[in-house]
């Protein structure tokens, strides 16, 4: 089964991620990845530029972290300890694809891991890194059959391994499998668990690039962030920052999605800045006798938006400053006769379950909010519960805690209640419209 | 202890693991690795510059055989690996696909993530439910079916979702949930 996508092209000055997907959708393997240009990026790039210009050509690109935090991942690299005072360290891809709502890496690795692993390379040769590792979570079953085998035919063809391609860089990638907890998705969680501990989140400072897996320099990246290194090594960052002409000042490409009650979920690869309203007419619009109530841009941890923001660009600024986030970029669309209120217990229970447990506002404060959820859900609030929750997603929220896992909580429910308080005040007990204190069951049509 | 396979072996390996709470307090521990597991486990720690990079990797291979893990695999794991035994129990238990009980012989991981419940997660656990007699978290009383949540399983278009075992599905029409669920014998 393989996720359908919106529009298709061959052309790889337009869509560097996609077009070498084939068009039944399956394995992209090496004879045919090289065919379409694969590891030409990694050839130049070793003959041809240092490790400086290739992180001067990611700072030019402004390719934005794909994974959902939008931080540059040129700045990123350029941060990374370097040079003969440090240890070479490690390229960790984070493949740990968990944001409810976000089904783009999966396809990018199960269709052409190839891809992923060119990028990987060419991080380790920017980054001066000795070894990459792809974090790939557990569930991801038919990725990781995918990747094994693209890791096996490049290493045979010398690819990976000492002298990549011939060159003096030695770089190998190992796959390394999770066992879930959405937690491993945070970076330096994801280092504890690739070190074999608990998923804890460490303290920053100081940053993975000065000290991550086993104290060595370590650079995580996401999925689609690393699928976008090739094409801006081999065209160049001026060229990826233009693909997204005139629409935005982020750079490049981006992998885009729909779901929730459209008539054809899927994903498209289009430039950064396209419209809301563009994707969803894409996905064939709501499913007949449905009206869109409001949407999240880029997963579960982003803020609601409603109908009139669809013509915003979906970039990460302008997402930004409509109190939202970008996020993943994948679009859950929810319906008119659906309830918010049931929607937003669904994401804080998500968010309650996968706390690590480190710091109380989150490991307290969630399954508060999930218990007086349920309550107004029921129709059994208290007087005074939503300003307890709008307390709550304020003392759970950025610099309350040690990582980002409860801020991205404290969004959509603070959204939720800003743009939809009627529907919480419904669920309030002696409210005074109590004719509307039954919330819709979400699932209902 | 042999390699029982978890369909008949449940009963016999919860004795051993009572044996084992024993074993950590001075006596034998009778729970043995097989070559293969050991050989496999081994292999991992190669792979990383530390060999406790390998404990989630060797929980999952003694799962993989026995369904499982008993306390005694959390012990024989944690000699193999150099670390005591209660780290590799603090990582076993941390992480939701690590079984410290004995599940069914296939496990159902449902899909409660956003994208599912908007299409219907809630009748199709409920129809699960129904079919099965059991609720999440439990295991059928022929040892057949564990049902447990996860997490956004990334087939967002394809809600709602679910995975037995290895095999995805979705999307999942609550009235088809029978003739599905015949498919795992």
């Amino acid at each position: 089964m393989t996720s359908h996508l919106f529009s298709t092209s061959t052309n790889g000055e337009t869509h560097p991620l996609t077009y070498r997907l084939r068009e039944d959708r399956g394995y992209v393997d090496l004879a045919e990845f090289q065919q379409k240009d694969g590891y030409e990026a990694l050839r130049t790039t070793l003959r041809d530029l240092s490790p400086d210009d290739l992180i001067e050509n990611m700072k030019t690109a402004n390719l934005r972290g794909r994974g959902g935090g939008g931080f540059s991942a040129g700045t990123k690299w350029s941060l990374t300890a370097r040079g003969e005072d440090h240890p070479r360290g490690y390229i960790v891809c984070n493949a740990d694809e968990m944001e409810p709502g976000t089904f783009k890496d999966r396809m990018l690795m199960e269709e052409i891991p190839h891809l992923l692993i060119e990028g990987m390379i060419l991080a380790g040769y920017a980054n001066n890194a000795r070894m990459g590792y792809i974090f790939l979570r557990g569930e991801y079953v038919l990725a990781a059959e995918r990747i094994e085998r693209a890791l096996a035919e490049a290493r045979e063809a010398g690819i990976l391994g000492p002298k990549v391609c011939d060159s003096d860089f030695d770089f190998d990638i190992f796959l390394h499998t999770g066992a879930g907890r959405y937690i491993c998705g945070e970076e330096t969680a994801l280092i504890n668990s690739l070190e074999g501990r608990r998923a804890n989140p460490r303290s920053k400072p100081p940053f993975p690039g000065q000290s991550g897996a086993w104290g060595k320099p370590t650079v995580v990246n996401n999925v689609e962030t690393l699928c976008n290194v090739p094409a801006i090594a081999l065209h160049g960052g001026e060229w990826y920052q233009n693909l997204s002409g005139g629409r935005s000042e982020d750079g490049g490409t981006k992998i885009f999605g729909v779901s929730g009650r459209v008539k054809r979920p899927g994903l498209v690869e289009l430039p950064m800045g396209v419209s809301g309203a563009e994707l969803l007419d894409m996905a064939g619009g709501m499913r007949d006798g449905l009206e869109l109530k409001t949407w999240l841009p880029g997963g579960g941890s982003t803020g609601f938006l409603l109908p009139e923001h669809l013509e915003l660009p979906l970039e990460f600024d302008a997402i930004g400053k409509a109190g939202s986030r970008l996020g993943t970029g994948l679009m859950t669309v929810v319906a008119h006769n659906q309830s918010v209120v049931s929607l937003t217990r669904n994401l804080e229970e998500f968010f309650a379950r996968e706390s690590c447990g480190w710091c109380t506002p989150c490991r307290d404060g969630l399954p508060w909010s999930v218990k007086l959820l349920r309550a107004i859900e029921r129709g059994e609030g208290e007087e005074g519960d939503i300003d307890m929750l709008v307390a709550l997603a304020h003392d759970i929220g950025p610099g309350k805690t040690f990582c980002a896992h409860a801020p991205g909580a404290a969004m959509p429910l603070e959204t939720a209640i800003e743009h939809f308080r009627h529907e919480f005040e419904a669920g309030i007990r002696h409210a005074q419209h109590k004719a509307h204190a039954e919330p819709i069951p979400v699932g209902s049509v | 202890m042999t390699m029982d396979t978890p369909a008949t072996g449940n009963t016999r390996v919860s004795k051993a693991s009572q044996g084992n709470l024993i074993a950590s307090a001075g006596h034998v521990n009778d729970f043995e690795l097989t070559d293969e597991e050991r050989h496999e486990i081994e292999h991992e720690m190669g792979h990383y510059e530390n060999p406790r990079a390998a404990s989630i990797g060797a929980l999952k291979i003694v799962q993989k055989q026995r369904g499982w893990v008993s306390d005694g695999a959390v012990i024989a794991i944690s000699d193999v690996l150099g670390i005591p035994s209660s780290d590799v129990e603090g990582v076993a238990t941390f992480y939701s696909l690590i079984f410290r009980q004995p599940v069914g012989r296939h496990v159902i991981l449902v899909c409660d993530s956003s994208s599912c419940f908007l299409t219907g997660h809630d009748e199709l656990r409920d129809a699960l439910s129904n079919e099965l007699g059991i609720g999440l978290g439990q295991t059928t009383g022929d040892d057949r079916f564990t049902m447990l949540p996860v997490c956004c399983l990334g087939a967002c278009d394809r809600g709602p979702a679910l995975m037995i075992n290895e095999d995805l599905h979705g999307p999942v029409d609550p009235g088809d949930v029978s003739a599905l669920l015949e498919r795992y014998t």
